[in-house]
């Protein structure tokens, strides 16, 4: 065997087999269990089931699930219309104060969520600034009781998430090309058009990118409803830990997380698909 | 006035994402220990921060996790990003599909399977689990981050090393890795924070055994708000700050 060779088989072997180890045999054994049924002290046996995914999509479990749900696309809904001006308005300032804002814009992105979330608590509790703020102003006359409601909530995962909204929509509003826009309005399309027509369209794959990077975290981010909405377990991903951790029905858990886990897949596809339309072939976002 | 109305949103947005981060940090240097009047300038929360034994433990745990598993991580995903390149082997598109899917992979999925993988194979959770579910997590931002470089490099540079009788390996060692270094330093740096930020896998990957920061403050805030957390809050967000400005140093120096 040549020295060449021995590098080559090391350089494919190591990362590959840390993949094959850890990630698809973890998640081979999720599928596995996915199908097995537990008996009522929680002890797992080894008989074949479809019944925890007849549970997952039982009426009384989608109910929960549609909390979750409505949550995350109100959420996606709100960081896309309040990111997407801000990226535009981003991409089309001096390059100089771009730079600084970009980075001003990244600092967020990559502090603790758990800290920004913690940050919202002293923001809303009830002798917090906010009130202060609002009742010093004669807004209000009464404290407004934001924490540990769903609203508390709904801001605190639009807060965590918006910087995960704006990268991929900045990233994909860069590669623009303003010459498209320009050749349409000198032929005479009204803003409207252009807008609907050409922008929209061409940062479709951004939009897709930062949607998939905010919804699937807001299903899952169970510490967020933990921390602003009291004890009341909300998302699928308070769903899912309380599966392991409080009643411990690993089966059920695990059907719960191979939903989510497709769910990913088929918005991964459609992202695929969607930038191949763009004809702009890559998936880079700005980290 | 177009010009005020998008300075004014842009400004908006800003103050949305700071605001929060901001009050943080000056109530760190707050007298009062519960009320929200400013009451006058105080380091006691950095002293009592700083002397709270568990919570050092912690936080020094938190750092040996982040440094070693983002050092292997770097490793592991320089060497694939540089397969996948360069080599054509059995099972490489399945294998960089299934990179993709981990990096958006929600992290409690993530989270659970490597709880059930870990006590499969009669591991029990603490800091070995801890390190191999970041490194697990870490890996694809690398590859992705050095994939990304090494995609855009001219494939003759590799022929011509080849032709003057570099092995792979003289090769790898000698031209790639200083090419790749701005992207190999980029990936190290989001590995370390992605560890030392993270939550949801190590609430499943690690035990009492083993006490990491994030973990610690998510107990410590589920009981209530202390001022000790805004002075670590704040000092963890400084530490956010530095690692954003090295790496934008890094990326700055690229571009140029």
């Amino acid at each position: 065997m040549t020295r060449g060779s021995r590098f080559r088989n090391f350089a494919i072997g190591s990362p590959m087999l840390w993949i094959a180890v850890f990630v698809v045999v973890p998640y081979l054994i999720v599928v596995l269990f996915s199908f097995l049924t537990r008996d009522p002290e929680g002890i797992v046996k080894w008989t074949l089931t479809l019944e925890n995914y007849r549970e997952i999509f039982s009426p009384v479990f989608l109910r929960v699930c549609r909390n979750s749900f409505v949550l995350a696309l109100g959420t996606t809904a709100l960081t896309l219309l309040l990111a997407y001006p801000f990226a535009y308005i981003l991409t089309r300032i001096d390059e100089n104060i771009r730079r600084f804002l970009l980075v001003l814009m990244i600092i967020p992105f990559w502090t603790s969520s758990l800290i920004r979330t913690y940050a919202l608590i002293i923001l809303f509790k009830a002798n917090g600034l906010l009130n202060t703020f609002l009742l010093s102003t004669g807004l209000i006359s009464e404290p407004l009781s934001i924490l540990y409601t769903e609203t508390a909530v709904f801001i605190g995962l639009v807060y965590t998430l918006l910087p995960f909204m704006i990268l991929p929509l900045y990233a994909s509003l860069l590669k623009l090309d303003r010459r498209l826009m320009e050749a349409a309005r000198d032929l005479g399309a009204t803003s409207r058009h252009v807008f609907f027509h050409i922008v929209l369209p061409l940062t479709l794959p951004g939009i897709i990118a930062g949607s998939t990077m905010v919804f699937l975290p807001a299903l899952g981010l169970f510490y967020i409803p933990d921390l602003l909405g009291g004890a009341r377990s909300m998302l699928i991903g308070n769903f899912i830990k309380n599966q392991f951790l409080t009643t411990s029905h690993w089966p059920l858990g695990s059907a719960a997380s191979v939903v989510l886990t497709l769910l990913m897949v088929v918005l991964l596809v459609w992202f695929f698909i969607s930038t191949r339309r763009a004809h702009s072939g890559d998936m880079e976002t700005v980290r | 006035m177009k010009k005020i109305f998008q300075s004014a949103y842009l400004a908006f947005i800003f103050l949305f994402l700071y605001i929060p981060i901001i009050v943080l940090v000056v109530y760190s240097f707050n007298t009062s220990r519960f009320s929200t009047n400013w009451q006058g300038f105080t380091l006691d929360w950095y002293r009592v921060l700083f002397t709270d034994g568990p919570l050092m433990e912690a936080f020094a745990n938190s750092l040996i996790i982040a440094l070693s598993s983002s050092t292997i991580a770097t490793v592991l995903g320089t060497l694939g990003a540089f397969a996948f390149y360069r080599y054509r082997f059995l099972g490489r598109q399945v294998m960089y599909s299934f990179v993709y899917v981990l990096m958006m992979s929600p992290d409690i999925v993530m989270g659970i399977s490597l709880l059930m993988f870990f006590i499969t194979i009669g591991l029990s959770v603490g800091a070995t689990t801890l390190l191999l579910a970041h490194v697990t997590f870490c890996l694809p931002f690398v590859i992705v981050t050095v994939y990304a470089r090494i995609s855009g490099f001219d494939r003759h540079i590799i022929d011509v090393a080849k032709d003057l009788g570099a092995s792979e390996l003289q090769m790898f060692r000698h031209i790639m890795l200083p090419m790749l270094m701005p992207a190999i330093i980029a990936g190290w740096l989001l590995s370390f924070t992605l560890s030392l930020d993270d939550v949801i896998v190590s609430f499943f990957t690690t035990g009492p055994s083993f006490e990491i920061l994030p973990l610690k403050i998510y107990s410590m805030v589920r009981l209530g708000i202390k001022p000790e957390i805004n002075a670590l809050s704040a000092v963890m967000f400084l530490v956010s700050l530095l690692t954003v400005t090295i790496a934008h140093f890094f990326f700055a120096k690229e571009n140029k």
